[in-house]
């Protein structure tokens, strides 16, 4: 079955355990990616989940978005508190003080939650090797709390602690590589994903599920709100920014990279930054800069994935 | 009860027991004078001798995370830490008890930084005074080792389901080598039973733990835990009955020495215990009418117990281990003077910070506080506090 | 059904404040966000069920006859349905009409 192709939605599985009633905004793919995500993992799983818009939107007391078992505990834990909720089924399931059962234990966290203040914790547990998947969600910024950068925000964006101005650009640093820092903990599986291209991103997650050890799948999670497009648009900008090669699909599997998708015709950056509200400041030559930036780090990848 | 005793490091012996508890997770982060529990536990679980989750994890923060994480999924868990450790993962200390999370910590107290430290006071656990833990305080090897399981049966109560602190003199009880009395297993199997969790986080039974509360609702949730709280004390109680009767050995939330027909008590926590015993002691040969007032139960305060114990006398002395800055002195004395307030027969406080980061309070100094005290409470020199044998 | 949150007291929160009524978001409806909503022209719609996969708000369901339609409880009217449907053949129609 090709990944990319949208035409098999009918053989999705149909459960929502991520129920309407939530309240992301309109056209949030990041909800889209929690509500993918939980498709390919099945109701067996156990989510401890990072304080944020994800967070947020799903837990107002006393209601609740999840149909799966869910912990919410503070900002920067995420891959504790499940290393926690791992270790802790495993001794028992080991002693016989529950029946064994195999369990999904995911992390979910977004970018901030991520690259930022819980780093440190995310190394942890991928150092101790935990049976976990972490599940990052970048929509390039602390959105929650109002749109202000995170390391994970892209050079030349707009944000309200990163703003474009009279002698600031916005972001003057370059995108954190959280794929590779996850790699270079050498564990068995790292990807990159986007809930535009849903198939793919189900088919990682599963495989990120079934590997023994810790995972990490990174989503672009296109956000309206923050990104300032219509909200009708946020699958189109994340086709964009894969088709331009701002965000290359891959996976990593034990050390080898492979890419998942290599566009046919490869978009020119200024058609995935020109339309976005973040990125209007941006002059012809900030646009180029970040071509020969986009298409470096994109040939990384090839050679990486052309590598035996 | 006739057993045999041996010395051991009360370290070695808090591992042991824990051990003994037969806990599914331990977290931790080293940090000076918890180091030798954590590195004992490890050897006990690398030698098969306990069937555990050993996670050295990164950080305190992280330590107390996996904690939450683990007891959210209804595992035995014990963490320990001290100071700076505490304070790190203090964020989340705060959590686990609102989450109602039944965490066991060893609780080394140690003091703050700056200046760093590594040596015994009380402001690590002062710090965290209002998070919402069970604080117990303990004043010699045995009390450490016991209480490690009355700790486990008091959290895991299911009219209880708090995380429950036991705090030790860093360094002064640590690191020392004190005469032990070991249980059986089969004893603690008894007084242990098996850890069941109401709501735990499996695929079996779903449920949503740490949704966020708007402002319609969160002062009912705090209600519920501070009820939550109260509620436990008599459970903490049975815990400690249970405990003394099969052992012989009797935990109270109060406890006094010669304290009965004493017109001045000295209060204390924890280690200073047992000096100000011997003090008590030598000044009660010499004709001096005093006694020891000791707080064992930090959390939730025992109110009724330390009136009886009190209410009645003409003075308190009260030896506080840290001090609040531009506040009212030690955090001990402010809380009593408050809980005796406008109580009939309530005793003056004097308040004396000794100790600090480990500075030697000899029986010497206590007989110095105790005379000096008395001295300060008959000529009405009793507000604020004294820095005990400070230089300038 | 949870109470709504105004009229809880302290006394019916479960212990540590755990929700166990999994899934029960859904008595919020989000549907009255939106101030226009897909309408689908049954006849051109080819039953792929490309809506239903993007839908953020898991609020796509089938109809009877087999076509694919808003559910209007909890459509916030983001128009993406609209943008991905292979063959066009859903519009965003104000809601004042």
């Amino acid at each position: 079955m090709d990944r990319f192709s949208v035409f098999s939605a009918r053989l999705v599985e149909k459960a929502e355990n991520f129920t309407s009633g939530h309240r992301a905004c309109q056209g949030c793919a990041e909800a889209l990616a929690v509500r993918l995500v939980l498709k390919a993992l099945g109701r067996d799983t156990i989510v401890a989940m990072s304080t944020g818009c994800m967070e947020i939107i799903s837990s107002p007391l006393p209601l609740t978005s999840w149909k799966v078992p869910w912990i919410h505990n503070a900002f920067e834990n995420s891959a504790a508190v499940i290393s926690g909720c791992e270790s802790g089924v495993k001794a028992m399931i080991r002693k016989g003080k529950i029946p064994p059962k195999k369990i999904n234990f995911v992390a979910m966290g977004g970018d901030g939650a991520t690259a930022d203040i819980g780093i440190g914790a995310l190394s942890g547990a991928l150092e101790r090797g935990h049976d976990m998947v972490y599940v990052c969600y970048d929509n390039e910024a602390y959105m929650n709390t109002g749109i202000q950068r995170s390391s994970s925000t892209p050079f030349g964006a707009s944000t309200t602690t990163s703003p474009a101005g009279k002698v600031s650009i916005g972001q003057h640093t370059q995108k954190k590589n959280m794929a590779a820092i996850a790699v270079a903990h050498n564990i068995p599986y790292v990807a990159t994903a986007c809930s535009s291209f849903p198939f793919d991103l189900m088919e990682k997650v599963k495989r990120a599920s079934e590997m023994p050890g810790p995972a990490y799948v990174h989503i672009l999670s296109v956000c309206p709100t923050g990104w300032r497009i219509q909200p009708n648009e946020a699958i189109k900008y994340g086709r964009l920014a894969v088709d331009s090669c701002v965000f290359p699909l891959y996976e990593v599997v034990y050390g080898k990279y492979q890419l998942s998708y290599q566009p046919q015709r490869i978009i020119p950056v200024k058609e995935y930054l020109s339309g976005q509200g973040r990125f209007r400041h941006l002059t012809d030559k900030d646009i180029e800069q970040i071509q020969l930036s986009v298409n470096t780090d994109y040939q990384k990848i090839v050679k990486l994935s052309e590598e035996v | 009860m006739g057993k045999e005793r041996k010395g051991v490091e009360v370290s070695i012996a808090i591992a042991e027991a824990v051990a003994q508890a037969n806990v599914d997770v331990i977290a931790a982060y080293p940090i000076t004078p918890q180091t030798h529990i954590v590195e004992h536990l490890a050897d006990i679980v690398a030698n098969g001798e306990l069937d555990a989750e050993f996670v050295p994890v990164d950080s305190e923060h992280s330590a107390m995370s996996v904690c939450c994480g683990s007891a959210a999924v209804g595992a035995r868990t014990f963490t320990s830490t001290s100071s700076q450790g505490l304070a790190l993962m203090s964020e989340i200390f705060f959590i686990a008890a609102a989450m109602r999370l039944p965490i066991v910590m060893a609780l080394a107290n140690r003091s703050l930084s700056s200046p760093l430290s590594i040596w015994n006071d009380h402001s690590d656990v002062m710090m965290v005074r209002d998070a919402g833990w069970i604080h117990v305080f303990v004043e010699n090897g045995q009390e450490s080792y016991d209480n490690m399981f009355c700790a486990f049966r008091m959290a895991e109560d299911p009219n209880v389901m708090l995380p429950v602190a036991v705090n030790l003199d860093g360094f002064i009880l640590t690191h020392m080598i004190e005469p032990m009395e070991y249980e059986d297993d089969e004893l603690i199997k008894q007084y242990l039973p098996d850890f069941k969790m109401k709501n735990v986080l499996h695929p079996d039974k779903p449920v949503s733990m740490g949704c966020f509360g708007m402002p319609e609702i969160y002062t009912e949730t705090q209600m519920n835990r501070e009820v939550g709280v109260r509620d436990s004390y008599p459970h903490i109680l049975k815990a400690w009955q249970e405990w003394g009767k099969l052992t012989g050995r009797y935990y109270k939330p109060i406890e006094t020495y010669r304290a009965d027909d004493a017109e001045c008590c000295i209060v204390t926590m924890g280690s200073y215990g047992e000096t100000a015993m011997e003090v008590v002691d030598a000044l009660r040969e010499e004709g001096e009418k005093v006694g020891v007032v000791k707080i064992r139960l930090w959390r939730p305060f025992p109110f009724e117990e330390f009136d009886k114990a009190v209410l009645g006398k003409k003075t308190l002395i009260v030896i506080d281990r840290a001090i609040s800055f531009g506040g009212p002195g030690g955090p001990v004395a402010s809380e009593l003077r408050s809980a005796l307030y406008k109580k009939e027969g309530a005793p003056t406080i004097v308040n004396y910070i000794a100790g600090l980061a480990g500075r030697d309070v000899s029986r010497k100094d206590f007989r110095n506080i105790i005379i000096e005290g008395m001295k300060k409470a008959a000529s009405g020199d009793t507000d604020g506090f004294t820095l005990y044998a400070l230089r300038g | 059904m949870a109470k709504p949150m105004e009229q809880i007291t302290w006394q019916e929160l479960e212990i540590g404040a755990v929700v166990t009524e999994v899934g029960n978001a859904r008595q919020y409806e989000t549907g009255t966000w939106r101030s226009e909503r897909p309408v689908v022209k049954k006849e051109q719609c080819i039953k792929c069920g490309v809506c239903w996969l993007f839908c953020p708000d898991a609020c796509i369901v089938r109809a009877a006859e087999g076509h694919f339609e808003a559910d209007l409880t909890y459509c916030k009217g983001c128009g993406i349905c609209v943008k991905e449907c292979p063959v066009g053949c859903i519009t965003m129609v104000s809601e004042e009409e």
